[in-house]
């Protein structure tokens, strides 16, 4: 019985991992501008569509210039990447910045307007069809204690637990970093003291697009099949996480995106797969209940 | 109905401006062909969802995106009694109301506390778990598949036979536009009397308004209730009409459909949602070609709209800025979003 309860830790601990990485995004945002930035799980689904876009084009060279699965994939990752900086961007640029700070709802309704714009100009390059993403990691299998993992599950955990610690050194020890922590602490103030805000939510922005793109890739990889609707889910997962651990706390989107995996996945195994979902909105709406800061957030009341 | 588009017009031109639109709204009735029809019933539904969702979103500044969930809570609760146990239909369309309505207090109570975007989030994850729960509670509600052979409607008088609804476009028509103009009425109703003065109040800063005596946490309560009952009353219509329902037609991109209709017509506006209604389930319905463009348009929309004009096409212009005068025209309309908080 213990090997289930291992297995479900694992592949918790695997699919938390890309929601903490989505999750990311979300915090940062919101630390920054005090926006959720609903259009942030198009951006990782369109990472994921990247990713598949350039190992279309790949897939023809990467036999002749040799390196082969290496190679496709550093420059699916660095494509989707790329382009999804580009895009997060592109997006408060065009659609935020006009609106920030007009009133609560307006950033919000554009957030939604622009997550509308890309799930359906999505739906309308590649179909309403998923699509397969090419196994490009060939499997290994390792057992332990009665569970199995794969070689692409350790290698998800790797690298997201990799970004997530640059991004915290980052964040913590730079001087983009601390001009960062600035601006979410009090944006106003932050501009008088000489940091250039606008630089800096952008930066927000880009940092938070690559790491979508990164999750992006890897779920394709994990599952194997990606469509034009899976930003939608998963964004809200993500944000789920984000809430869980405190929104506007790096370190707490870490934490609340694993622990969320976690929960889903032992709560599929003892209620039924089908209400994963379920799962993840009861601890949602429970955590905003009874603790609306968050496990690592501060519990603040509101300003007035 | 009177918006800012009606605001400078005396009390008695507006009825008559009024008058004349009911007339037309009857005539149209009268003449329009099956096609036309349909698409106005629709146009109904969407109009009671909107105006209920305005009370929610534009009165009390609550971003409730699950909104669905109650139109679907009104529904099922219609389909089912009426299909296992035959309870009429006259019976089930305010019970559905007030079924839908408890639901918004017992999703209310709990969220109370919590701000705008965080708001939203709940009530979108709400939405969720109700659709979810009538896709995979097979027992109760025939999952994926819908509840289907919802009877339709029908008036009995004794001694004079009966009027069965059954598939005449034309009897619903002016069923939802008597529901309709219900609706219009008591949301008027609502938004000019003191509970609506409560609204706006929390609205505009729930602290001050708290500070000055306003019972916010009822206040807040009667609009997530209010709202739910309309979208509960438009469910109910829905199920006698199609005769058939299933968790297809409550997914999120319903929620944001309403949403849009609210917002787009100007939160706060009761004409605009009117309007909403109208430019957002009747262009693209006569636009069939375009259909597949239609969210990627509505998304393209909004953020024009958020950009360009963010009180929405007839609300006023006032959003975010220190103002002095009240934003409140003749006819006592406050209309435009929510300030920040």
């Amino acid at each position: 019985m213990s090997a289930v309860y291992l297995q479900q830790f694992i592949n918790g601990l695997t699919i938390g991992s890309v929601y903490a990485l989505i999750a990311l995004g979300y915090t940062m945002v919101y630390g920054v501008l005090e926006m959720i930035n609903f259009a942030h799980g198009d951006v990782y689904m369109v990472g994921s569509f990247l990713g598949l876009f350039v190992l279309g084009l790949m897939g023809p060279l990467a036999g002749s210039i040799g390196g082969g699965v290496a190679v496709a994939l550093s420059a699916a990752i660095l494509g989707a990447m790329a382009g999804c900086a580009l895009l997060g961007v592109g997006i408060e640029r065009l659609a935020y910045r006009p609106v920030r700070g007009t009133s609560r709802l307006g950033p919000l309704i554009a957030a939604l307007g622009v997550s509308l714009f890309l799930q359906n100009a999505a739906m309308l390059i590649v179909g309403t069809r998923p699509k397969a993403f090419p196994a490009l990691v060939e499997k290994q299998l390792y057992h332990v204690g009665g569970a199995v993992f794969t070689n692409l599950q350790v290698l998800i955990l790797g690298a997201s637990l990799g970004l997530m610690l640059v991004l915290d050194q980052f964040v913590r020890r730079t001087r983009w970093g601390r001009a960062m922590r600035a601006v979410a602490q009090d944006a106003e103030v932050a501009g008088f003291m000489g940091v250039e805000v606008n630089t800096v939510v952008m930066l927000t922005f880009l940092i938070g697009s690559v790491l979508a793109a990164g999750a992006g890739i890897m779920v394709g990889l994990y599952y194997g099949i990606v469509d034009f609707f899976m930003g939608y889910i998963a964004g809200l997962k993500a944000f789920t996480a984000a809430v869980l651990g405190g929104i506007g706390n790096l370190r707490g989107a870490m934490l609340g995106g694993l622990l969320l995996g976690l929960a889903e996945s032992f709560g599929a195994g003892f209620i039924g797969a089908q209400w994963r979902d379920v799962i993840a909105f009861a601890v949602l709406i429970t955590v905003l209940v009874f603790r609306p800061g968050g496990l690592l957030g501060e519990q603040l009341p509101e300003k007035v | 109905v009177a918006g800012p588009i009606a605001s400078g017009l005396s009390t008695a031109s507006r009825t008559a401006l009024l008058g004349l639109l009911l007339i037309g709204l009857v005539g149209f009735g009268l003449v329009a062909d099956e096609y036309l029809l349909d698409i106005g019933v629709l146009v109904g539904i969407y109009t009671i969802l909107g105006l209920g969702l305005s009370i929610v979103i534009g009165q009390a500044g609550l971003l409730d995106l699950g909104y669905i969930a109650f139109y679907a809570i009104g529904a099922y609760w219609t389909a089912l009694l009426s299909t296992h146990f035959g309870v009429s239909f006259w019976i089930l369309l305010p019970t559905s109301a007030a079924i839908a309505a408890l639901f918004g207090v017992v999703l209310g109570y709990p969220t109370l506390r919590l701000r705008g975007d965080y708001l939203a989030i709940v009530t979108l994850g709400f939405g969720e778990i109700i659709r979810i729960t009538l896709n995979n509670w097979r027992g109760l509600t025939n999952g994926p598949m819908g509840i289907m052979a919802i009877p339709h409607p029908a008036v009995r008088v004794p001694g004079l036979g009966a009027l069965e609804f059954g598939l005449k476009v034309q009897l619903y028509y002016f069923f939802v536009l008597v529901l309709a103009v219900l609706t219009v009425f008591v949301v008027w109703r609502l938004v000019h009397s003191r509970i609506g003065l409560a609204w706006k109040a929390i609205r505009e800063d729930e602290l001050a308004a708290g500070a000055m005596g306003v019972d916010v946490r009822r206040a807040k309560l009667l609009a997530f209730g209010l709202g739910a009952a309309f979208a509960g009353l438009a469910g109910s219509f829905f199920a006698g009409r199609a005769g058939f329902v299933s968790p297809e037609s409550f997914t999120f991109a319903e929620s944001v459909l309403v949403v849009c209709i609210v917002v787009i017509g100007g939160a706060g506006s009761l004409a605009g949602v009117i309007l909403g209604a109208i430019v957002f389930i009747a262009l693209p319905e006569l636009l069939r070609e375009a259909a597949r463009y239609r969210m990627l348009v509505f998304g393209l929309a909004m953020v024009t709209l958020a950009l360009v004009r963010p009180q929405g096409l007839l609300g006023r212009v006032w959003v975010g800025e220190e103002h002095d005068e009240p934003q409140t025209d003749e006819a006592g309309v406050v209309s435009g979003l929510p300030s920040q908080v």
